[in-house]
């Protein structure tokens, strides 16, 4: 193989590939351990009136570690009547689909794993299979109550895939690719209406797309108001109730990385990724692919701290509500939002 | 000796015979068979709710219980009177004052006693104020099993207020076992009524907040508006009382209809009732109690009559033979004691009717063709204490 220059480095490319996979791991377990500490630990406890964890390091920041041993700690269960292949994998295709997600998620102008043309499209393909893996789980576990979270979480997918990429098109036909690093591109050089001051962040142009997106995705990571899955006071925790110590682990990292995809998914598509606009600096510059992280993680950040202030403010839908919603709302809806974009884009 | 062991063995094979018939009911059938507890979150406690499925519609379901069974029946026979009201406060843990107040009326009927004024005024105030301490936490644990986890953690901060209360005038947060025959352990603490007052306040802020954050929500009312409906009928056939009784639109309350010497009389207060019968209405009776019995507490702590708070009762407690009934509008609905005495110091026989077994013995008729969710929201809208179906 060739060696390429990255970061100005001359790199081999097994060099390139430990990077790249150091890199893809930074880039699930960084975000989904900010998120767990800062959502789930922090926002979520001033939002409940409590503190939240306080010993574990300055301000509990330690505890997402202490929890961790906890978990590698604990025994490893399998039920008896469990299909035992089906139940020892099921957490690590959930966790890998995440790890897949990211690899077409820009970072910076070079800082991407791998720049396929239909990036989003294998981005939302790839992240469809996380569901293989809960279906598996609730299946396998021999379990009533995770049979039917499996199912519900397999409903809930045929059910809201079809808005996420519905809403997604019209972002396609709007940027003209399926490119992630051109739908940046697009973004930051882009214009509403002549005006090039902030580029053409589509989740203003695109608002009702971005609006279909954050349902669909709050529904597509079973977080309330669609956790039916999991529905604590329903299903016990439904697909997970068997699960125990390094499993359950995983699919706890599997569910907030998942967030975290999601939020760098929806942050490039809607919020112009890792750039700011392009009338604001030279995006070519070597500079954004150090900047380019940092400026993506921010806006993962308010997708993630969105998507919890949901979670912990609303109630959850029933079964076939949900259902209701996403075949008599959202579809329609988008497949206006498809029409309306074409028209504009034609028009203009 | 000999007779009782085979009274019990006649029990256990009654026990196992009704168990074999839910079994071979549920087995048999086409479905699939879905035990809800005894350990499940929804059953706060060991309830088990057998239910049958056709996917996630319920075709048919059956509670059992008996799981938390403490036998305080058969525990107050052997105890004198006084010992008695710390058992059976823990029958409905959330309310306990209330579970020790008809108790301790029906003894002193028995023996002719009445309590001062000022003791019965407390009383009644005290009555409310587990009520609210109960009913506040029902808010937030319906919205919990409905998913809205934040509002049962607001129920449980604005509780404290009034536990605070409870626990300033009676020394203990739960369990207060205050009440006395012929009156109450102590008077009230300084400043207790202006705290109390506060308290009150903060509670109707609650009621406000959780109007908004629950039931304004769409999500909320499209979870419990037209669930679990209990027509009127059906709610007397089954016995409900309570809030449950009265969302279904029945006018029924024992404070107003059945006074048994406590002070509900004296302030100015009115009976909620709510036409629906659905769940949503349940949770809005409940909800609007909580003001009504936070406006009942004010008046009576405006009011309170000076003097004594315990009347003249013998050092040495003995109830006269005879037979007493009364009951009064608990928390979680009529709650009430038959107590037999023989002359002695402790009752020959109680029995104890709870609000929540009736109102448990609706689930099987209610939830018929719901969703698996709704089994939740109509289980969490009927509001039980295990403590207080079991005993």
């Amino acid at each position: 193989m060739t060696s390429s220059l990255v970061l100005g480095l001359e790199l081999a490319y097994w060099q390139q590939s430990i990077l790249r996979s150091l890199g893809i791991l930074l880039a699930v377990l960084l975000p989904a351990g900010t998120f767990v500490y800062l959502f789930l630990f922090k926002m979520v406890s001033f939002m409940q009136s409590r503190l939240g964890p306080m010993e574990a390091g300055p301000f509990g920041s330690m505890q997402l570690l202490a929890e961790v041993g906890k978990w590698i700690q604990k025994e490893d269960i399998i039920p008896e009547k469990a299909d035992r292949l089906l139940f020892k994998i099921a957490p690590y295709l959930v966790v890998s689909t995440v790890l897949l997600t990211y690899i077409v998620v820009p970072f910076g102008p070079d800082m991407i794993f791998a720049n396929h043309d239909t990036g989003i499209f294998f981005a939302l393909a790839v992240s469809s299979i996380s569901t293989l893996g809960v279906l598996a789980a609730g299946w396998a576990s021999a379990n009533k109550f995770s049979l039917m979270g499996g199912l519900r979480a397999a409903g809930q997918l045929i059910a809201y895939e079809l808005p996420l990429i519905l809403a997604v098109v019209g972002v396609v036909i709007q940027a003209g690719t399926m490119n992630m690093s051109g739908i940046v591109a697009a973004q930051a050089n882009g214009e509403i209406f002549g005006f090039d001051g902030i580029g053409s962040p589509y989740f203003i142009t695109q608002f009702l797309g971005f609006v279909i997106f954050m349902i669909a995705v709050q529904a597509e990571l079973a977080q309330t108001p669609f956790d039916m899955p999991i529905a604590e006071s329903e299903l016990v925790t439904g697909y997970l109730t068997e699960y125990s110590g390094i499993r359950f682990l995983l699919f706890f990292i599997g569910e907030f990385a998942a967030v975290g995809a999601f939020g760098a998914i929806a942050a490039t598509l809607f919020m112009g990724g890792w750039a700011v606009p392009a009338a604001w600096a030279d995006l070519n510059n070597n500079i954004f692919n150090l900047l380019g992280p940092l400026i993506l993680m921010a806006k993962m950040t308010l997708v993630g701290g969105f998507i919890f202030f949901i979670r912990f403010t609303m109630p959850r839908f029933r079964e076939d509500q949900l259902q209701k919603l996403a075949w008599t709302v959202l579809i329609p809806l988008s497949l206006v939002n498809i029409l309306a974009t074409t028209i504009l884009k034609v028009a203009f | 000796m000999a007779a009782i062991t085979d009274r019990q063995r006649l029990a256990y094979a009654n026990a196992q015979a009704a168990d074999g018939r839910v079994n071979l009911e549920f087995e048999t059938d086409e479905g699939m068979t879905l035990n809800m507890g005894p350990q499940h979150p929804a059953t706060h406690g060991t309830l088990r709710i057998v239910v049958k499925l056709d996917g996630e519609q319920v075709l048919s379901c059956e509670p059992v219980m008996g799981y938390m069974h403490r036998g305080y029946e058969k525990l107050t026979e052997v105890r004198t009177y006084p010992q008695v009201t710390t058992l059976i406060n823990r029958i409905d843990w959330l309310g306990s004052f209330a579970n020790e107040v008809p108790f301790i009326l029906a003894a002193e009927r028995l023996m002719e006693i009445e309590a001062p004024p000022r003791a019965q005024w407390i009383r009644t105030a005290l009555f409310e104020l587990s009520r609210i301490a109960n009913i506040s936490l029902f808010v937030g644990d319906m919205a919990l099993h409905i998913g809205a986890m934040t509002a049962a953690f607001y129920a449980f901060r604005d509780r404290e207020f009034v536990l605070n209360q409870i626990e300033a005038a009676t020394g203990g947060r739960f369990h207060p076992n205050f009440d006395r025959i012929g009156g109450l352990k102590d008077d009230l603490p300084k400043g207790w009524i202006a705290d109390t007052k506060a308290a009150m306040e903060r509670i109707r802020d609650f009621c406000d907040e959780m109007e908004i954050l629950v039931e304004g929500n769409e999500i909320f009312e499209a979870r419990t508006r037209g669930i679990g409906v209990i027509p009127a009928e059906v709610a007397m056939q089954f016995g409900l009382t309570g809030a449950n009784l009265r969302a279904s639109g029945v006018d029924w309350d024992l404070r107003r209809d059945e006074p048994v010497g406590l002070a509900w009389n004296e302030v100015d207060w009115n009976v909620i009732t709510h036409p629906d019968g659905d769940s949503f209405a349940r949770f809005w009776v409940r909800l609007q109690e909580i003001r009504e019995s936070t406006r009942i507490v004010d008046q009576l702590l405006d009011g309170l009559p000076a003097g004594p708070y315990m009347a003249k009762v013998p050092r040495i407690i003995k109830v006269p033979e005879g037979e007493a009934w009364v009951a009064t509008e608990n928390p979680l609905g009529e709650m009430g004691y038959y107590v037999v005495s023989q002359g002695g110091l402790g009752p020959f026989r109680v029995k104890i009717r709870t609000a929540s077994f009736n109102n448990v013995s609706v689930v099987p008729w209610v939830c018929r063709g719901v969703y698996v969710p709704d089994v939740i929201t109509i289980l969490a809208s009927l509001y039980f204490i295990l403590g207080d179906i079991d005993r």
